[in-house]
């Protein structure tokens, strides 16, 4: 499936997206990394849904406007980008600071939403777990801790760092950092505010997940206990890369 | 002011001594005698006839147990008579209220009835990790908290404050400062296009004084400072310019270089040593700054030997002669107003750098005032 390439411009900030599938709309957002390429899990989503992947203000291709500061700030963008692309019954994905930023917005307005798909989402923090400290590991240390399966980490390793690359990779890191760095990944006050989501609720983490600890996400099931915890084997904080089709299926169910 | 009785082999192999070296290393009697050492070592500044004396600010780590350098300059704020006693610097970005700091500041100046230099620095990466504090807001609060300051210090309170950052409704500082306008403000840099542009406007003119760097490199910044004065229409002042290198003096080169080695090699390459990801967090610097560290990785983040560190200027060692023609020679070509000597580095025992103070302060420095 052929994803299309458009720069939507709002906010100020010209947002690089790519667009593919038919059906109801699915927005998939990244985590910390960026979106740089589709995956194959992306490609499998299309097939049942109109798959929409922009990379975040700050992020990758995307602008960074003056106007990010934190993680709110992204939060009314997306509302902002859902509103402006007449998204209506929309399934939202997000992994990891993808999934802290779903929901941010979740509790802000439900009302174009269908389901919530958090994928070891960033934003709670979980007492007696700690996450890795993304900020202190080396970039080797960091996708080694990404993937359970060492293969899949040696083989992203393996990949010659372009200069280009080298650049995206720093903008992204900058603004994780702007937004996430203190508190750490999380915002203290939004478990008050859990029990607006009113959409059903979907939480995949995976088993072996070293960078956001699985005991997170069981603490996310306590908070919002009508959503569905999916604890996958065999995979770590890149699940919907790690078993793709394993993922797809829980997306779709 | 390191905690000089380190286990050198522990630091090494936690590959830092800043934020994760555990604080069961520190043991709080050798911390007593340390202190009471160091501060001893700065008071004798003042007898050896030192303009001033200069204390800093580090956090969790051995590399310097100086957290508040308020609390070192209110010690020698009454234990000396004559000498300045240079904050070099508060980190502001790290406190929480940059009002404490005008106020703490204040304080000492009219203690001591007007012999305090100020600085203000950001803190370095490491310690944006240790307290939390996000990098990529670094520079915004050190520069309204810089604001803050010098209007707590200048105007007549009460007033208001709204920044980003800081919001105060009632600025209004009990002690104003000794010194009319304010104490001097001096900037200690790692060297930064930024900082100077800052530091050198007209309406600052703050002494850049840059620290701990090969001589090349001093040079290059200062003589940025001095264009960048030029470019804003005015000619820089030799005061508005400083240096800090540790230097060591003995009998003869040979004698130097083997007293200071050890002691030397261990401030460059287990106090000083921390990885890329913790000197310099997102934001900390521009990217572009931050891809030149990448590029020069294997030079910055390898060890040093102590005749390397010489050949660079990097550290100034050897007989009364040599250093004194090694700072006329640096002199000649930087013409800086100031000199910052570390007289104590690393793990050098408090009888060497007694006796390098000694060395430096009658020998040297008097040939060294002569200048300029």
């Amino acid at each position: 499936m052929k994803f299309e390439e458009s720069f939507v411009e709002l906010d100020g900030c010209r947002t690089r997206l790519r667009r593919a599938g038919r059906g109801k709309p699915l927005l998939f957002l990244h985590g910390a990394s960026g979106a740089p390429v589709i995956l194959p899990f992306m490609e499998k989503l299309a097939e049942r849904f109109d798959v929409l992947v922009p990379e975040h203000p700050g992020y990758g291709r995307s602008d960074e406007p003056q106007w990010l500061e934190n993680i709110h700030d992204m939060a009314y963008f997306y509302l902002d980008f859902i509103e402006a692309l007449a998204l209506r019954e929309l399934t939202l994905v997000g992994n990891s600071m993808g999934g802290w930023i779903a929901l941010e917005v979740a509790v802000r307005d439900c009302s174009r939403l269908s389901a919530l798909v958090l994928v070891s989402p960033a934003g709670i923090a979980a007492p007696g777990v700690r996450p890795a400290d993304i900020f202190l590991l080396s970039p080797e240390d960091t996708v080694r801790a990404l993937f359970h399966d060492p293969k899949l980490a040696e083989a992203r390793l393996a990949e010659p760092l372009t200069p280009e690359a080298l650049d995206l990779a720093l903008k992204n890191r900058h603004t994780t950092a702007r937004l996430a760095w203190e508190p750490r990944l999380h915002d203290p006050f939004l478990p008050k505010w859990l029990h607006r989501i009113g959409v059903p609720v979907k939480i995949i983490w995976g088993e072996e997940d070293r960078i956001l600890p699985v005991g997170i996400g069981h603490h996310l099931k306590k908070l919002m206990p009508k959503a569905q915890l999916h604890v996958m084997k065999d995979a770590g904080h890149l699940p919907h890369a790690e078993r793709p089709a394993e993922f797809c299926d829980l997306v779709c169910r | 002011m390191p905690y000089a009785d380190l286990d050198l082999e522990a630091g090494r192999k936690a590959g830092s001594v800043w934020v994760r070296l555990p604080n069961t290393n520190f043991d709080p009697q050798k911390g007593h005698r340390l202190y009471n050492r160091y501060l001893d070592e700065l008071e004798y500044g003042e007898a050896l006839g030192f303009d001033a004396v200069g204390v800093n600010e580090h956090h969790q780590t051995a590399y310097g147990l100086m957290p508040s350098p308020i609390v070192t300059a209110s010690a020698l704020a009454r234990r000396t008579t004559r000498v300045k006693i240079a904050i070099l610097g508060s980190a502001l970005p790290l406190r929480s209220h940059p009002l404490t700091v005008a106020e703490e500041h204040a304080m000492i100046d009219v203690i001591t009835g007007g012999r305090l230099i100020s600085g203000f620095v950001r803190g370095i990466g490491a310690e944006y990790h240790t307290f939390g504090v996000n990098p990529t807001f670094s520079h915004e609060r050190f520069h309204e908290a810089h604001d803050l300051i010098v209007r707590a210090w200048t105007e007549p309170g009460p007033f208001a404050f709204e920044g980003r950052h800081y919001s105060v409704q009632y600025v209004n500082l009990w002690p104003r400062p000794y010194q009319k306008p304010h104490p001097p403000v001096w900037i200690p840099s790692q060297g930064s296009k930024e900082t100077i542009d800052w530091a050198s406007h007209p309406g600052r003119r703050y002494t850049y004084l840059q620290t701990f760097s090969p001589a090349k490199v001093v040079q290059r910044y200062l003589k940025m400072y001095r264009d960048t004065c030029a470019g804003y229409g005015y000619e820089a002042k030799d005061s508005q310019l400083g240096w800090a290198v540790p230097v060591y003096v003995a009998a003869s080169d040979e004698k130097a270089r083997e007293e200071a080695k050890p002691h030397f090699e261990a401030f460059r390459n287990v106090f000083v040593r921390m990885p890329l990801e913790m000197l310099l967090p997102p934001g900390y610097t521009s990217r572009e700054s931050l891809k030149n560290v990448m590029k020069a990785k294997a030079q910055m983040f390898g060890d040093v030997t102590i005749d390397q560190a010489i050949e660079l200027g990097l550290f100034v060692c050897g007989s009364a002669r040599t250093v004194r023609a090694a700072f006329q020679g640096y002199w000649g070509e930087m013409r800086f107003g100031n000199l910052l000597v570390m007289c104590q580095f690393g793990t050098l025992p408090g009888e060497l750098a007694r006796r390098n103070m000694e060395l430096f302060a009658r020998e040297v420095m008097p040939e060294l005032k002569r200048l300029g």
